[in-house]
C-alpha cells in the first residue's frame, strides 16, 4: 500500500496552482486534506501523475457570513466549520451533518470542500449542500463560475468540474429565520459512510402550512437527491400525519439504489422512506413555534 | 508465598513505555543497509501458474532482486504445521483427514487470492511495490470453492488434486443413543447456522526483520509472532542451521488473537532473503495484505437438532457440521475437534451426535481465532436453546436454569477426549452460580417488566443469554528461567511471550510474590528463543497457567537456593531466615537486614576468598499439564433494535465468569473487554466476504467493520473465582473467553426485542440491512 511515483507540486499562489491545473489536468489531483485521495493512491487505485498540495494558499481558508450564504474556502477543515458557533447557529444542519463525518481525527484534516469534489453518493456533506440550495465556485486560467448544486454531482464520484478547474469554495444558503431542518442517517458504526441517509429543510407558517420543503435523500442512489414529488406533498398544506407518512412511500418509489456488502437495494429504498419521514418530522417539530398539526 | 501482589489491580509494567510510544514493534528495528520485500500475491482465487515474466520488474531502479518459485526451489520445503492429531484423540475419534503442504510461494498453482507468487527485493518498500506492478504473470483462472457445503459435491473444483476432493477432515461421533433419545422427545427443535469467516485484527499487522551474521552463521529474526520458538525450530529445519544458531524475537506485539499463531510464508522468504544477499531483510505487513492473507477463522455451517422432554431438559443433541478452512489445513483437526469439544457446554447432554467434515476453499487458510470452534458452536447452541425455550412457551432463562451441570455432579465426564487427547471432564466451578450472578447483574426480571411496557410505546428492547465452558491452558508445557542479577533483581524469562495483553505484569505479579521482591525488581522477558532453549507460545488461554505455574516454582528454586547462601553469609540456619521486600533478615531480627545484592555480591570469589557461596542464582522449570482446565461464562445483552432501519443499539453487556484465581483483575477485565469488543464483531460488523471466483470484497476497513469504541459498551465485569485444581496457582485462562458468548448472546438480545415479529436469526453478522429483510419476509407471511 506505496502509492505509484507522482509529482509533488506545492504552489504559493492561486494563480500557480491554477497554472498547474491547466498543464495537468485530468493527470493532477489536487491535495487538501487527502482523506479519500491518500488511500485511493496507497492501494494504487488513483494514479495521479502529479499531486496539486493547496495547503499553501492560505487565501482559501476562509468561512464568511455574507449575503445570505455561508461561504467555505476549499483549505477549512470539517471539523472547524462544525465548531463555527456563528455558521453552525444560522446553519444548524451543517453541524448536524459534519457530526456524521468519519471520526474527529478525521475532520481535523478532511476539508468540506474536499467532500464535496469527492462526491461520494453516500457522503453527508454534498447532500447537506443539496439540501441547502447550495453552490461551488471554481476558477481556472480560463476564470471563475459558479456550479448550482443541481448542476454539481454528475454520478458516483463524479462533479461538473473540468480537469483544470479548482473548488475554491462552497457557498451554503442560510435557511430562513424559523425554519427547521434535520440530518439522519443509518450507517453500520458511528463515523461510517451512511447506507442511507435522509435531510431536511422546512418552513412552516402559522396557519398556512408548510411553506417551503427541501428533501434530500442520500446513499441510494448515484448521488444525493432531492425529492420534488415528496416536497410537493407538504408544500402549500397542513402537515398532518398521513400527508408526512406520504412522503415515505412517496421517497421510497423514487429511490433507485444499488446493493452492495453492507445493504441490498431494498433495504436502502425502504429505509430512505423511513428516515425522510423522520426527518421532515423532526425539522418540523424544530421550526420555531411549531409541531405537528 | 505471600499474595502481595497476586489478586491485585496492580498498574501494568508495560503501559509506560506502550503508552507514550516507546514500545518497540518489528517496523520500530531498524538496522543498517536493510533491503524491504514486497510481494506479488495472486489476484485469482484459484488459477494454474502458466508462466511468470519479471524483467520489467528486475530493471526498475532500486529493485535489487525477483524471486519466484524456481528461484528459491532450494528452500522451498513444506512449511511447518500443527496439524498432529494427539495420539489420545487419535486413539477415541476414527479421523479422515488428508494434508497438504502449503509452501511460502505458490508453486504451479494459486489457491487463493493473496498467495505469494513472487518476492520483489528493493531498496525501499515504495521501489518494491512498482516492482510488483510490472511482474507479468499469466494465470489459467479455475472455477473456485467458496462455499463448504458445495465443496463437497461431486462436481466441484478440487484444490488439492492428489486428494480427489477437498475433505480434510471427516468424522463421526458419538456419545450416548442419540436415536432412543430423539425418538422419546417431546419437542425437538432444528436449524441451519451459519458463522460467518472473520479474523483477528491485531492493531499491528504482521512483520518480519531478519538478519544474517556471516561471520558466524547465525540467523536472528524478529517477527511478530505468538510461538518464537515454532519459527525457530521451523527456521532451522528448512535452512538447515543448528537451532541455536536460529535466534527469533517477538518483541512488542500489538495483538495477536490467534492470527499470529501460525507458521507464515513471510517468516521464511524474508529469512532467505537476509541469507541470500548478507543484508537484512524487512517486510511489514500492510492492511490490506492483512486482509488478504493473514489467516482467518470461523466460517462454519451447522445442521443442528436439539430433543428436550416437555420440562424443557436436553435429551440429545445432533450436529451435521461443515468447517471451512481456507485453502490449507495447517491445524488438522485442531478446530473441528476443538468445535466438538465444546458443543455441550455447561449443559447435561445426556446423548450427543456429530458429523463433521472440514473442507479446504479457496479462500486465505483458517487459523484458531480467540475461541476457535468455540464462538461457533457456542451461537449454534444457544440460538438453538432459544428456539428450544419459544417452541416450549418457557422462558429462555429458565430453560437454561434446568439443563445446567449442578456443582455437585463435577468432576463431570463427558465420556469423550478433549483435544489434547485426555479425557474431557470439568474439574471445577458453578455452572448456576457464573449464570445467575449474570442475570442478576443484567436486572433481568425487571427488563422483562419494562420490556412489555416499552413494547407497548413502540420500543422494542431484548436481553439475550448465552453461557460456555473454555478448555483453558493447553499443554503440554512452558517454562521459565529465572536468573537473580547482582543487584538481586530478577529475570525472568518465558517462552510465553505477551502480544499486549499484561503478560509482563501477571508473571512478574507471580514472581515478586514467589520471591518476596518488589515488583519493580522483575523484568519478564518473553519470546526470545536466546533466553529459554524451549517453549510453545502464547495462544489457547494457555499462558497465565502454564507460564505463571512454571515462574512459581523456578522462583521457588532460586529463592532456595538464595536462601542456602543468605544462610552461609549470616551465619544461620536457612530456616531461620525471612525474605520480603527485596531483603533478608534472620527472623524476628529486622536489624540483620540486608539486600538481596550484598548477599548475591558475597558470594562472588575475590582474589582472596572465595564467596560464601557458589555464585549460582538460577532454576528453569517446565511446566507440564497433562490437560486443561475449564474456565466458564454466562453473558448477558441488551439490545434495542430499530424495526424500521434494522438498527441495533447495545444498551448493556453483563459478563460473570470463572477463571479460577484471578491474578489481575484489571487485566482480566481488560481481556473481558477485548473479547467482547471481538465478539461485537462477530455478532453485528464483522465478515470476510468472498465473491464466486474467490475474490475478498472486504478488502479494506472500509468494508471490513471492526467494532470501534463507539459500538462497544459499557460492561459490567463479575469475576466468580472458583480455583482450578489442576495447577498449583488454581489459575484458569481467561485470554479468548470474552470473545466466546457474544455471537450468541447479542444475536438472541435480537431476537428477543422483535419477538412480536417472529423473526429467526439464523446467522452472523446481523446487519440492518439483513435485519430488516427477515422482517420484510416475516411481514410478507403473515
Amino acid at each position: 500500500m506505496k502509492p505509484a511515483p507522482f509529482h509533488y507540486h506545492a504552489p504559493r499562489s492561486l494563480d500557480e496552482c491554477l497554472e498547474l491545473l491547466a498543464r495537468y489536468g485530468a493527470e493532477a489531483k489536487v491535495l487538501a486534506g487527502g482523506q479519500s485521495l491518500m488511500p485511493m493512491m496507497n492501494f494504487r487505485l488513483a494514479r495521479p501523475a502529479a499531486l496539486i498540495d493547496i495547503n499553501r494558499l492560505p487565501a482559501l481558508d476562509h468561512v464568511a457570513l455574507t449575503d445570505g450564504v455561508i461561504r467555505v474556502g476549499a483549505l477549512v477543515r470539517q471539523r472547524r466549520l462544525e465548531r463555527h458557533a456563528e455558521a453552525t447557529a444560522r446553519i444548524p444542519l451543517l453541524r448536524e451533518a459534519l457530526a456524521l463525518v468519519g471520526h474527529p481525527a478525521i475532520r481535523n484534516r478532511g476539508t468540506v470542500c474536499g467532500s464535496i469534489a469527492h462526491a461520494d453518493p453516500a457522503a453527508e456533506l454534498p447532500a447537506a449542500l443539496l439540501c441547502l440550495d447550495g453552490r461551488a465556485v471554481v476558477k481556472s486560467r480560463r476564470g471563475e463560475r459558479a456550479i448550482a448544486v443541481e448542476e454539481l454531482f454528475r454520478g458516483p464520484l463524479t462533479t461538473a468540474l473540468e480537469p483544470d478547474e479548482l473548488l475554491t469554495e462552497v457557498q451554503f444558503s442560510i435557511p430562513p429565520a424559523g425554519a427547521g431542518s434535520a440530518f439522519l442517517e443509518v450507517a453500520r458504526r458511528h463515523g461510517d459512510f451512511a447506507l442511507v441517509g435522509a435531510a431536511a429543510v422546512v418552513q412552516v407558517e402559522a396557519g398556512h402550512g408548510v411553506k417551503s420543503l427541501h428533501l434530500v435523500v442520500f446513499g441510494a442512489g448515484p448521488g444525493p437527491m432531492r425529492s420534488p414529488k415528496a416536497e410537493a406533498v407538504l408544500v402549500g398544506a397542513q402537515a398532518t400525519l398521513p400527508r408526512i407518512a406520504e412522503i415515505r412511500r412517496v421517497v421510497s418509489d423514487a429511490v433507485k439504489a444499488d446493493s452492495d456488502l453492507h445493504a441490498t437495494a431494498e433495504y436502502r429504498r425502504r429505509v430512505a422512506g423511513v428516515l425522510a419521514e423522520r426527518a421532515v418530522t423532526l425539522a418540523i417539530a424544530r421550526c420555531a413555534g411549531k409541531g405537528v398539526a | 508465598m505471600g499474595a502481595k501482589y497476586f489478586g491485585a489491580s496492580v498498574r501494568r509494567k508495560e503501559d509506560p513505555r506502550l503508552l507514550t510510544g516507546r514500545g518497540r514493534y518489528v517496523d520500530d528495528i531498524v538496522l543498517p543497509r536493510t533491503l524491504e520485500l514486497a510481494f506479488l500475491r495472486s489476484p485469482h482465487g484459484h488459477a494454474r501458474i502458466r508462466s511468470i515474466e519479471v524483467r520489467r520488474a528486475a530493471s526498475v531502479q532500486g529493485v535489487r532482486r525477483v524471486l519466484t518459485f524456481e528461484d528459491l526451489a532450494r528452500w522451498m520445503k513444506p512449511l511447518p504445521i500443527f496439524a498432529a492429531t494427539p495420539p489420545g484423540l487419535a486413539a477415541r475419534v476414527k479421523f479422515e483427514t488428508k494434508h497438504a503442504p502449503q509452501y511460502a510461494m505458490a508453486k504451479d498453482k494459486v489457491r487463493f487470492a493473496g498467495e505469494i507468487v513472487a518476492v520483489v527485493v528493493a531498496d525501499s518498500r515504495y521501489l518494491a511495490e512498482d516492482g510488483v506492478d510490472l511482474i507479468g504473470v499469466d494465470y489459467e483462472p479455475l472455477p473456485a470453492v467458496v462455499e463448504a457445503e458445495a465443496a463437497t459435491r461431486p462436481d466441484a473444483a478440487v484444490l488439492h488434486e492428489e486428494w480427489g476432493d477437498n475433505i480434510a477432515v471427516a468424522f463421526q461421533h458419538a456419545v450416548g443413543d442419540s436415536e432412543a433419545a430423539f425418538a422419546r422427545a417431546t419437542a425437538v427443535v432444528r436449524e441451519r447456522f451459519r458463522v460467518q469467516r472473520y479474523a483477528g485484527m491485531p492493531i499491528e499487522p504482521r512483520g518480519v526483520i531478519a538478519s544474517f551474521g556471516a561471520h558466524d552463521g547465525s540467523l536472528t529474526v524478529w517477527s511478530a509472532t505468538q510461538v518464537p520458538h515454532a519459527i525457530q525450530q521451523g527456521l532451522a529445519g528448512i535452512l538447515e542451521l543448528p537451532v541455536h544458531k536460529v535466534r527469533v524475537i517477538a518483541p512488542d506485539v500489538g495483538g495477536g488473537f490467534g492470527t499470529k499463531a501460525y507458521w507464515y510464508p513471510e517468516e521464511l522468504l524474508v529469512s532467505l532473503v537476509a541469507l541470500i544477499m548478507n543484508r537484512p531483510a524487512k517486510w511489514t505487513e500492510d492492511r490490506r495484505e492483512h486482509l488478504l492473507s493473514a489467516a482467518q477463522a470461523r466460517d462454519q455451517l451447522h445442521d443442528v437438532e436439539v430433543a428436550a422432554d416437555h420440562d424443557g431438559r436436553i435429551l440429545g443433541i445432533r450436529d451435521r457440521m461443515w468447517l471451512d478452512m481456507g485453502a490449507y489445513n495447517t491445524w488438522g483437526t485442531a478446530l473441528p475437534w476443538n468445535t466438538v469439544a465444546h458443543l455441550c457446554g455447561p449443559y447435561r447432554v445426556p446423548t450427543l451426535s456429530v458429523d463433521v467434515k472440514a473442507i479446504v476453499s479457496n479462500k486465505a487458510p483458517n487459523a484458531p481465532y480467540r475461541g476457535a470452534g468455540r464462538p461457533e458452536v457456542v451461537f449454534v447452541v444457544d440460538r438453538a436453546l432459544d428456539l428450544l425455550a419459544r417452541q416450549l412457551g418457557m422462558d429462555p432463562v429458565e430453560l437454561r436454569r434446568r439443563n445446567l451441570i449442578r456443582p455437585d455432579e463435577l468432576p463431570y465426564d463427558l465420556k469423550m477426549p478433549y483435544r489434547d487427547g485426555n479425557p474431557l471432564v470439568y474439574d471445577s466451578g458453578d455452572f448456576p452460580a457464573t449464570f445467575e450472578a449474570a442475570v442478576k447483574a443484567a436486572d433481568y426480571q425487571q427488563f422483562r417488566a419494562e420490556q412489555k411496557r416499552l413494547r407497548a410505546a413502540g420500543v422494542y428492547r431484548g436481553i439475550g443469554v448465552s453461557s460456555y465452558i473454555e478448555g483453558t491452558g493447553l499443554g503440554p508445557y512452558e517454562g521459565a528461567f529465572v536468573q537473580l542479577d547482582l543487584s538481586g533483581r530478577l529475570v525472568v524469562s518465558t517462552g510465553a511471550c505477551s502480544q499486549g495483553q499484561g503478560l509482563e505484569t501477571s508473571l512478574a505479579q507471580i514472581a515478586a510474590d514467589t520471591f518476596g521482591v518488589p515488583l519493580e525488581w522483575v523484568t519478564v522477558i518473553g519470546g526470545d528463543t536466546q533466553m529459554i532453549p524451549f517453549g510453545i507460545g502464547t495462544f489457547a488461554s494457555r499462558s497465565a497457567v502454564l507460564a505463571g505455574n512454571a515462574v512459581a516454582t523456578a522462583c521457588t528454586e532460586v529463592r532456595r537456593k538464595f536462601l542456602e547462601a543468605a544462610a552461609k553469609f549470616l551465619e544461620v540456619a536457612a530456616e531461620d531466615l525471612e525474605l520480603g521486600d527485596g531483603q533478608v533478615q534472620v527472623r524476628g531480627v529486622p536489624d540483620s537486614a540486608v539486600p538481596l545484592g550484598r548477599v548475591v555480591q558475597a558470594c562472588l570469589p575475590t582474589h582472596r576468598a572465595p564467596g560464601v557461596a557458589q555464585p549460582s542464582f538460577e532454576a528453569s522449570f517446565y511446566h507440564h499439564v497433562p490437560t486443561v482446565t475449564y474456565a466458564n461464562a454466562t453473558h448477558v445483552a441488551q439490545v434495542e433494535v430499530d424495526p424500521d432501519t434494522g438498527a441495533v443499539k447495545l444498551l448493556r453487556y453483563v459478563v460473570a465468569h470463572d477463571c479460577g484465581r484471578v491474578i489481575n483483575p484489571m487485566i482480566v477485565d481488560g481481556q473481558i473487554h477485548g473479547g467482547v469488543a471481538q465478539g461485537i464483531g462477530g455478532a453485528l460488523l464483522e465478515e470476510l466476504v468472498y465473491d464466486e471466483s474467490g475474490q475478498l470484497l472486504s478488502g479494506s476497513f472500509m468494508d471490513y467493520l471492526v467494532p470501534t469504541a463507539m459500538e462497544v459498551p459499557r460492561m459490567t465485569t463479575l469475576h466468580m473465582q472458583f480455583p482450578s485444581p489442576r495447577n498449583p496457582l488454581g489459575i484458569k485462562g481467561v485470554g479468548e473467553g470474552g470473545a466466546i458468548s457474544p455471537p450468541a448472546a447479542i444475536s438472541n438480545a435480537i431476537e428477543d426485542a422483535l419477538a412480536p415479529f417472529g423473526i429467526r436469526i439464523t446467522r452472523t453478522p446481523v446487519s440492518p440491512s439483513s435485519l430488516v429483510t427477515l422482517l420484510a419476509e416475516a411481514e410478507r407471511a403473515s
